[in-house]
């Protein structure tokens, strides 16, 4: 009896030891449920659903506070990623949500700008450089096309541009969508 | 008598390739203009070293390679720079890249050229002349050449020189293997040297008995032990770079992996031959040997300076009314051209002007049957009847986990579908849509970086603005307390005088005191 009982405190002593001692050796930094919903969030940085940025959205999803509806940039491809991620059911845009746009940059006339500052101070990328009463310009490259430096402007000297299809972006296109005769010789 | 090995499937379709082999290679001479695009290679867009107005030798840079995979571009004659600008190229999205016009003067003036003793010169300065040279692969898939002649950490031990030519129509390197065999294989040699390689094979298909005979009596006439000419069975794809290492050597390359790794490497005929060109005379790739062909009066084969229009090249040929089309290329890989307007290219190896009587319009596609004849004759043991299943269900991630960038695109799968079904359409499709997914997923980690650094800029800015509002109260108070001990300290020092004064003033007072 009294063997029993010591052996089995023994070997709870060891694993809890064990156990212990992983809970702080493997200790997982962070949340990965919120790694992996912001690695399908497309980083615009718009706010469009609401909340300060795609790491916050993520972080809402994964607690359970927010649906997976409510990002535009992201479109319906991206409801349908959230869903599989998360077991969910693919639930389309509610109608308080913002219509999917095609991919743009903010382009801004410099012959209009005054050199406020207010636009880069509101770009969530940093993508757009300039100083104080000189010209300000967005870097292309950069840009998430956010639109959030549109309205701080007080001039509404920034257009948004749709992205045009390049030679390097161009995609050959389902074939069930083309007429298949003048795609493929023989 | 050298063992062959085989590759899984292949098909035989009718070769068409007795009509454009009855004349010889003819110069195509010089067009109206030239319109030389600047991303001609695989790689990065070279950048344009020339202005507009300006007067330009034949063999000049048009653009400098940029990056470390890219080529140079050069002017294909003398002549005046009309524009740079954006111009409809040869390439199926129709859209215009940066094009170089050249106006020829018609006297094709060449710019100095020197000869290089190629076994005088280290095999690095050798790549970076044919890099300069814009030498890159005319099989097909324009890559530097110079980035292929690289010995790898393993020894090579065959360099495979590619002269089957197993697509149907297409006759550019039969015709060059027949005329100038001699160069061929005097290039070939530079590269094995380049290489370090123990052994040249040179693989043509056995439908070219003149293009063998003729590269045999270059090879025994230069005196290279180390070269062989084999002729390999006629099946389509056996020009395919992986085929044909496979059916000379047995090696089998591996999805993921180069061909250069297991110690082999494959280079075109022409490419050989632009190699020679480069080295031995100085002369920069600017011309190639194209085979116009299809519904023309004489189709044959002509070297063309890059930068023709195809419509110019074709009218050589004798246009024919009833064409309703261009293909670049052959019929089973080929891409159709946006514009009869196109220029030729350095990838432009054939040009098929189609008509209603040579290609039908294919009958209506219908319902695959899992039928797996495209199994049977998949030269890379792909099942395309899945890769087809998830490409048409947009489902990319799932084909791509059936190995769809193993996939050589060569069509044979589409040729013999019952169900008519332009499978690698979907392919392709698949394929381009899996790219632009992973450039979107590289611009979105590089916002997610730039919106993590953003913030923390923010909060750095604020704590900097914290902690100098907290020196400066901090000075302030400092002062402040300075400011009051000072004023304690000068009562002190008027005390002390006071009591010096009275001292003075009643001497005697502290003394009664005592």
């Amino acid at each position: 009896m009294l063997t029993a009982l010591l052996v089995m405190s023994f070997i709870a002593l060891v694993l809890g030891a064990v156990l212990g001692f992983s809970a702080i050796k493997f200790r997982v930094e962070g949340n990965p449920l919120v790694d992996k919903i912001d690695a399908i969030l497309p980083q615009t940085q718009c706010g469009q659903c609401s909340f300060p940025g795609c790491k916050p959205y993520a972080t809402a999803i994964a607690a359970g506070e927010a649906d997976i509806n409510r990002c535009p940039p992201g479109g319906e491809e991206g409801i349908r990623k959230l869903a599989e991620l998360l077991g969910k059911d693919f639930v389309p845009f509610g109608e308080d949500t913002a219509a999917t746009k095609p991919k743009s940059v903010a382009v801004i006339d410099e012959n209009t700008c005054i050199g406020c500052t207010l636009c880069i101070q509101a770009c969530p990328v940093d993508a757009i450089s300039g100083a104080a009463k000189q010209m300000h310009t967005v870097i292309e490259a950069e840009c998430t096309g956010c639109e959030l430096c549109v309205p701080p402007c007080p001039v509404e000297c920034i257009d948004m541009v749709v992205i045009r299809e390049s030679i390097t972006t161009w995609k050959f296109r389902h074939p069930a969508t083309v007429n298949s005769s003048n795609n493929q010789p023989a | 008598m050298r063992k062959l090995y085989h590759f899984n499937g292949g098909v035989h379709p009718p070769t068409h390739k007795a009509e454009s082999t009855q004349l010889p290679i003819r110069h195509a001479g010089l067009p109206s203009r030239l319109v030389v695009p600047l991303h001609q290679h695989a790689g990065s867009t070279a950048k344009p070293t020339v202005r507009v107005g300006d007067r330009i030798l034949k063999g000049q840079l048009f653009g400098m390679p940029e990056g470390s995979v890219s080529s140079a571009v050069h002017a294909p004659t003398s002549g005046t720079v009309e524009a740079i600008d954006m111009q409809v190229v040869a390439h199926p999205s129709g859209l215009p890249d940066l094009c170089v016009t050249l106006i020829p003067d018609g006297r094709d003036e060449w710019l100095p050229r020197t000869s290089t003793q190629y076994l005088a010169t280290p095999p690095e300065e050798l790549r970076l002349m044919l890099r300069l040279a814009g030498v890159v692969g005319l099989g097909g898939a324009v890559f530097p050449s110079d980035l292929k002649l690289r010995p790898g950490k393993h020894k090579v031990k065959t360099l495979v020189l590619n002269g089957a030519e197993c697509e149907p129509y297409i006759t550019c390197d039969d015709m060059l293997m027949r005329e100038r065999a001699d160069e061929i294989v005097r290039g070939a040699e530079m590269m094995r040297h380049m290489l370090e390689a123990d052994e040249v094979l040179i693989g043509i298909e056995d439908n070219k008995p003149e293009a063998i005979a003729a590269m045999q009596k270059a090879v025994s006439e230069n005196h290279f032990s180390k070269m062989e000419v084999i002729a390999v069975p006629t099946i389509y794809p056996g020009g395919g770079a992986k085929q044909l290492i496979r059916v000379l050597t047995g090696i089998e390359v591996a999805a993921g992996v180069r061909s250069l790794d297991l110690g082999v490497q494959c280079f075109n005929v022409a490419t050989a031959y632009s190699a020679h060109r480069a080295i031995e005379h100085g002369e920069p790739l600017i011309s190639r040997i194209v085979t116009v062909t299809g519904n023309v009066q004489h189709a044959q084969n002509f070297e063309v300076l890059i930068g023709t229009p195809v419509n110019e090249l074709v009218a050589l040929a004798g246009a024919k009314p009833g064409t309703n089309g261009h293909i670049m290329g052959g019929p089973m890989m080929g891409v159709p051209l946006p514009s009869s307007q196109v220029a030729v290219t350095k990838a432009t190896n054939c040009i098929i002007e189609s008509s209603l009587a040579l290609f039908p319009p294919p009958p209506p596609e219908l319902p695959c049957i899992r039928c797996t004849r495209c199994v049977e004759v998949c030269p890379a043991e792909l099942q395309p009847q899945d890769l087809y299943w998830f490409a048409k269900a947009k489902n990319v991630g799932k084909a791509q986990e059936h190995h769809l960038f193993d996939c050589i695109e060569c069509g044979a799968c589409s040729y013999v579908c019952p169900s008519n079904i332009p499978l690698v359409q979907y392919y392709r499709f698949a394929k381009s849509e899996i790219w632009a997914n992973e450039r979107e997923k590289d611009a979105a980690n590089i916002a997610r970086e730039r919106h993590e650094f953003h913030l923390l800029r923010i909060e750095r800015d604020k704590q900097d603005k914290a902690e100098k509002l907290a020196q400066k109260e901090r000075a302030a108070l400092a002062a402040k307390a300075a400011a009051q001990a000072g004023k304690s300290a000068d009562a002190a020092s008027i005390d002390v005088l006071r009591a010096q004064v009275r001292e003075i003033a009643h001497p005697d007072a502290g003394l009664t005191k005592e």
